[in-house]
């Protein structure tokens, strides 16, 4: 059957559509599509019927220079030359676009010697630092449903941010090894809030704000019998020593234990400390049960923008280019610290809004550069831009691919095409204008 | 003086403020789920809070103003405070990240002003 059939009534119904709002990528939506607009999403959770229902063509400029609506071969022209003359420019963002964009966005930052950061860094950047240091035990989605019997969330709350989190991958499904799905697993919520997702848990433990690193290292020395002052480990985590060792008596019974970590730990003071804990007592567990962990990531493509610019790089975000190989450095190379110092003199931001979410002192040195936005929605940061890019959404209007949280690849199956022009184009444009400003010859087909 | 006290302030994502993100950040959705602070009732009976009253909460890096709405059953402890994410949470971040690439933008220590009069809206 083809994935897109149309009923002669002008309404389209595209099956097994991606929505890419959150990291779940849920790949297995019908839209009902009229003309520009999609009617219904069948199966998509509130936030992907937001997300399909609100994405229509809006009535915008698909180009504006200093505010002013302008041809796009103006826009593409006064980019590459804002990004070309620049001594230490910025690529930011990247999360919510395809990993082709992704992949041009990288080489332009590549020839113009500039630093590429995308939003992980203000994520799960400190979770890919843990990595490097202690490694992580992981494992698909479809792993998890088929075979995790012992769930738990940690600084983490699906209900709100991955609704279908809990529905197709985490608690409720029957999997081959858990006939009888939510009956078979244990879920176990650990947060300083009582979050809608603690309301499904079995288990919930409310922890100290800001103690999620003594609460990790108490159950990883509980995993090792070492002797712990029970008064002590309750002073620190407002948690009782027993309600930890009978969580470490149930972890180590799991068959199959997951962790699935939020921001909750890497927003939090201790940031790459709190994930290195999470990742090593995963690992710990490993000598009594099979156990692995998953940071729930946010944006449709986060995890896309991790492999490609890993790929690119070597390196997954907070990568300086500037002297023709690339080096890692967060806190030096990343987004908000070089626009929080006032070090970057240009940047060119794709699919993210650091004029709402970044600190103030980044914001207000962003807003003095010259700096170019691409976003298929008008934000904060689109509307300080010198050039703003209004481009068709991925995934609705835009075909390629993304990665799930899992970093499963998955194909994108837009809904209708739109007027606009995708980000992928317009990057393409600048880059092309970059290599000639910059006098770097063009390379043969089929190496580039 | 207006009453003064300390509170931590964990910002974090919402589906309403999710839904606004698609919906657009300068709709009306949106605005209202950033522009809310939630509070134990326990607390704003304390501090002589009611729905909807402004309070001012400044923090080592910044300062907001905000509308208190009433934390649901028991989702928040006593002396925890939950905003969703957003321009205004934001603006109590600090620029250093502590060599990690990421603000402390959560369990961010605020003390809490009851302001004396209505005031209008803070706009992003
Ligand atoms: S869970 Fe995430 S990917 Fe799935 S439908 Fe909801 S918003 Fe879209």
């Amino acid at each position: 059957m083809s994935d897109t059939e149309d009923n002669g009534l002008s309404l389209k119904i595209v099956r097994d559509a991606t929505c890419t709002f959150c990291g779940c990528v849920c790949d297995d939506i019908d839209l009902h599509v009229q003309g520009h607009k999609i009617v219904e999403a069948k199966r998509a959770c509130v936030l992907g019927t937001a997300w399909f229902l609100n994405h229509e063509i809006e009535d915008r400029p698909s180009c504006l220079v200093e505010g002013q609506p302008a041809p796009l071969a103006d826009g593409i022209e006064r980019a590459a030359q804002i990004l070309a003359t620049a001594r230490y420019p910025l690529i930011y963002g990247l999360s919510d676009t395809t990993c082709e964009s992704q992949r041009v966005a990288v080489s332009i930052g590549d020839w113009i010697g500039g630093l590429v950061d995308t939003t992980t860094s203000v994520c799960h950047g400190p979770s890919g630092m843990a990595f490097q240091n202690v490694g992580e035990v992981t494992a698909t989605l479809g792993e998890v449903r088929n075979r995790g019997d012992m769930i738990i969330f940690w600084g983490s709350n699906p209900a709100e941010s991955h609704p279908r989190h809990f529905t197709k991958y985490s608690l409720m499904p029957k999997g081959m090894f858990l006939p009888n799905g939510r009956k078979d697993r244990t879920c176990v919520v650990v947060d300083v809030r009582k979050t809608k997702s603690a309301k499904a848990a079995d288990i919930f433990i409310p922890i100290k704000p800001r103690k999620d690193f003594e609460a990790l290292w108490t159950l990883r020395a509980l995993a090792q019998d070492l002797p712990l002052d029970g008064d002590l480990v309750e002073r620190e985590t407002g948690v009782a020593i027993a309600v930890w060792q009978d969580l470490m008596v149930r972890m180590k019974k799991a068959r199959y234990g997951v962790i699935f970590f939020g921001m909750g730990l890497t927003m939090t003071r201790g940031k790459h400390a709190n994930s290195e804990a999470l990742l090593a007592l995963t690992r710990d567990m490993n000598r009594y049960t099979r156990f692995v962990c998953k940071p729930n990531r946010g944006h449709g493509n986060v995890t896309g923008a991790d492999n490609v610019v890993s790929w690119r790089t070597g390196y997954p975000f907070g990568v300086n280019l500037a002297r023709g190989y690339p080096r890692f450095n967060p806190g030096e190379y990343t987004a908000s610290d070089v626009l929080a110092r006032r070090e970057a003199d240009a940047a060119m931001i794709i699919a993210s809004d650091p004029m709402a979410n970044f600190s103030q002192p980044a914001r207000e040195h962003l807003a003095s550069i010259p700096y170019i936005a691409f976003d298929p929605k008008e934000t904060p940061t689109t509307r300080h831009a010198t050039v703003a890019f209004n481009v068709a959404t991925y995934g609705i209007n835009v075909p390629g691919t993304v990665y799930r949280m899992d970093d499963v690849p998955i194909p994108l199956r837009p809904a209708f095409e739109s007027p606009l022009p995708s980000d992928f184009d317009v990057l393409q444009g600048i880059e092309k204008r970059v290599r000639e400003l910059l006098g770097i010859v063009p390379a043969a087909a089929g190496t580039g | 003086m207006p009453l003064a006290d300390s509170f931590i302030l964990i910002p974090g994502r919402t589906s309403k403020q999710g839904v606004g993100i698609s919906e657009g950040k300068f709709q009306s959705g949106y605005q209202e789920e950033i522009h809310a602070l939630q509070m134990t009732s326990h607390d704003m009976q304390r501090l002589g809070i009611a729905t909807g009253d402004r309070v001012r909460l400044i923090s080592e890096w910044g300062s907001i103003e905000v509308a208190v709405v009433p934390s649901k059953g028991d989702e928040l402890p006593v002396g925890i405070l939950f905003i969703a994410y957003g321009d205004l949470s934001s603006r109590l971040m600090g620029g250093d990240t502590h060599g990690s690439g990421m603000p402390t933008s959560k369990g961010i220590d605020v003390r809490l002003e009851v302001m004396g009069c209505p005031t209008p809206k803070t706009t992003g």
